[in-house]
């Protein structure tokens, strides 16, 4: 490899996260490039650790920086040296392998599954590699008593420890299986477009993960997220009190006293803070098509209740109940905390899917004194009616009665109103945001929020 | 300082501080590219215990500035020595106001608070800013200057540079986030829970009396509470406590009662220790 190449490789590197929306500057371009000066090429996981630290900026980008790494700066260039090796053969290595917890050997032999086994199309010149079909002929999965056993013969089965064995073995094999998808996508990529792929193939960063298209292992990594979300708001929105509490001069009260110095206002006089006290309230769909989307909130809302001294959360399908009782704060796990909200609030009538128009007149008429002139309502939901009646009235009633109504939803804003959207009427009447991800959300709370 | 990646691992394990590979290349990079390291990570990892083992490793003075909310520019930078000029103004009766203006503004009535230490005199240090996310925002506008250009601006005195820059760690538990100048001036490092291999190292070489078999069961023990969705997790430090803890109460080897019964030493809420006692299978005992 010479200086040129690895300069350009660098550089497309950089591009690669950038699309990913890291922000890096030249300077850090600049560091890193003296870092691998610095360390040579001779060793790739110096190399990587020495590019994330001049690169990155946070852990949560460490994620999508190590898969890009891996593209950029291969392991090694096509087929592993070794001979074709039978199934029954590497899943013999590889249960020896998972035992030992010997994970030199678990990278070789993931770079021979994928050789092996993950080929696609016309043999001998594969057109593709599937991590999923290496996968599938090699079943880790299944070693998982074997390995147990052997582990078992080898330490003897007593003590105390042994229980923690079969977990153990579970969390290595799945380390073994991201190890074959890195070594797929490696190969993968020697035959296509490098940059492309690195836009493409690697996963983004969990707060850009659109809400409604997360999936499960997605949803807990964002959960993830919504601790320190929580935490941020709290800084913001104490700072923002803070500077608020310091006050204007009263020029009125600061007139009247300068009129025992002739005029000349000695002494400013301070405007006194009215001691004022936000509530929220918060109306949450939490039917099926926007479970991610709700599922996140309420743990945002759970952490907003350190916040707020009043903060009261009615959840809604097609019909509506408060759900404020279960998200008081530390009595939850937030694992179970939608599942649990379905199972103990009455939230549908006599179908499951929800109904906007029903649920919010229902909200107007039973809990139509929670919302007062110091109410700051949000509603969450993507607005989809199932092509019932959205009743405008009673958004506009409640609307009136509120100090500011604000409408996060999850859906891309070209999407609103096609189908059974009614988003653009309520929007007439409301404020209306668009808030796909944990990015977003974030960053309207932290704007809407009263202080 | 270093001469290589290995020669950082080498001289940090010299003074008892195990450094995995990630830590060991990045504190490499900042005294290469003289670039101040902001490591990040859970409480117990040992951050700062890093600022302290490459002091010990350069020989040099380490500098602490412990951040906490209300931290100001006069804890942190210089403060004027009031007391002292009231008393030299008393003093010193018979010259010019001007004489006497000059004179209290001196390097003798300045009090140099951490940052200003760090930068000043020839001797090597190492300038730990401690749990920075502590600090209110502006104090990481102060930062800025110190870190960028290894210098500080005293008005009365004019700029003071540093000769010889030292080696700065800073430290963040991520409580606030930190801005994005503050980290684009930082090499990043992100120190997170060790390995099973490491950890078991770093154990037996904290508690040596421990046998190698109890040691490796406690290093699983606490893997498997870590994997567990806990509201604390056990670190680095609560392991090492737990290794003590067991070597007082002369455990030889782990079972239901010993753990059941020392599970206060990792686990510091009640919800997480009933957790890990169902989990655990605890209480079939």
């Amino acid at each position: 490899m010479t200086a040129p190449g690895v300069a350009e490789r660098l550089t497309s590197l950089v591009g690669a996260l950038r699309a990913h929306g890291m922000r890096i500057g030249t300077g850090e371009t600049v560091d890193a490039a003296q870092a691998m000066a610095a360390l040579g090429l001779t060793d790739r996981e110096l190399l990587r650790e020495g590019l994330a630290a001049t690169l990155l900026h946070g852990p949560a980008q460490r994620p999508v920086f190590d898969p890009v790494f891996d593209l950029y700066f291969p392991r090694g260039i096509g087929a592993p040296e070794a001979e074709p090796a039978g199934r029954e053969d590497l899943r013999d290595r590889l249960a020896a392998a998972l035992a030992a917890d010997d994970r030199a050997l678990l990278g070789q032999l993931a770079a021979e599954a994928v050789d092996g086994f993950g080929g696609y199309g016309n043999s001998p010149e594969a057109q593709g590699w599937s991590s999923y079909q290496a996968l599938e002929r090699l079943r880790p999965q299944t070693l998982l008593a074997r390995v147990r056993e052997s582990v078992r013969a080898r330490d003897g089965a007593s003590g105390f420890t042994d229980r923690l064995l079969e977990d153990e073995l579970r969390r290595r094999i799945e380390v073994f299986r991201s190890m074959v998808a890195v070594e797929a996508r490696r190969r993968v990529a020697e035959r296509r477009d490098r940059d492309e792929l690195a836009r493409r193939a690697v996963a983004t960063t969990p707060d850009r993960v659109d809400f409604l298209y997360a999936g499960k292992l997605q949803l807990a990594e964002l959960r993830r997220t919504v601790q320190p979300l929580a935490r941020k708001l709290a800084t913001r929105l104490a700072a923002r009190r803070r500077r608020a509490a310091r006050g204007s001069i009263d020029l009125r009260r600061t007139l009247r006293g300068s009129l025992s110095t002739g005029g000349v206002p000695m002494k400013p006089v301070l405007r006194r803070r009215r001691p004022f006290r936000p509530e929220l309230v918060l109306l949450c769909d939490v039917s099926g098509s926007v479970s991610g989307f709700s599922d996140f909130t309420m743990l945002l809302v759970q952490a907003l209740h350190d916040q707020f001294s009043k903060v009261r959360v009615f959840a809604f399908v097609n019909r509506i109940d408060e759900v404020t009782g279960l998200l008081e704060h530390g009595t939850a796990d937030p694992e179970g905390l939608g599942a649990r909200i379905r199972a103990e609030a009455t939230l549908t009538g006599w179908h499951g899917s929800s109904d906007y128009g029903v649920a919010l007149g229902e909200f107007a008429e039973r809990y139509g004194d929670a919302v007062g002139p110091r109410t700051t309502l949000f509603v969450l939901g993507d607005a989809r009616t199932n092509m019932s009646d959205p009743n405008l009235a009673a958004v506009r009633q409640v609307a009136e009665r509120a100090r500011r109504v604000y409408w996060l939803n999850p859906e891309p804003r070209p999407q609103w109103g096609t189908g059974d959207s009614a988003a653009p009427e309520y929007a007439e009447l409301v404020e209306m945001h668009e808030c796909r991800n944990a990015r977003q959300l974030g960053a309207l709370i932290a704007r809407l929020l009263p202080v | 300082m270093f001469t290589s990646v290995d020669d950082v691992s080498a001289r940090l394990a010299a003074t008892g501080y195990l450094a995995s590979p990630a830590v060991a290349t990045t504190v490499f990079l900042a005294d290469r590219l003289g670039k101040p390291l902001l490591v990040e990570g859970p409480a117990g990892v040992g951050k700062t215990e890093l600022a302290k083992a490459v002091a010990e490793v350069a020989g040099a003075r380490l500098v602490r500035l412990q951040c906490y909310e209300g931290v100001d520019e006069s804890r942190a930078l210089y403060e004027w020595n009031h007391a002292k000029q009231l008393l030299r103004i008393s003093a010193g009766r018979d010259e010019t106001w001007d004489e006497a203006r000059t004179d209290i503004f001196s390097e003798e009535f300045l009090l140099t608070r951490p940052l200003l230490t760090a930068i000043r005199g020839d001797d090597p240090k190492v300038l730990l800013i401690d749990e920075t996310d502590k600090a209110d925002v502006e104090v990481e506008g102060l930062l800025l200057e110190v870190l960028s250009d290894f210098q500080v601006t005293v008005p009365e005195l004019g700029t003071i540079a540093a000769t010889r820059r030292p080696f700065v760690v800073l430290t963040s538990n991520a409580s606030r986030e930190l801005s994005e100048a503050l980290r684009r001036r930082c090499l990043f490092l992100h120190i997170g829970f060790p390995d099973e291999e490491l950890e078991r190292r770093i154990v037996r070489l904290k508690v040596p009396d421990l046998d190698e078999a109890l040691a490796t069961s406690v290093v699983r023990v606490v893997g498997a509470l870590r994997a567990m969705d806990l509201r604390k997790v056990p670190s680095v430090a609560e392991t090492i406590d737990w290794a003590r803890t067991l070597l007082a109460l002369g455990a030889d080897t782990l079972d239901e009662t010993v753990v059941r019964d020392s599970l206060g030493v990792l686990l510091k809420h009640h919800d997480d220790v009933l957790k890990a006692t169902a989990k655990l299978d605890l209480d079939a005992v």
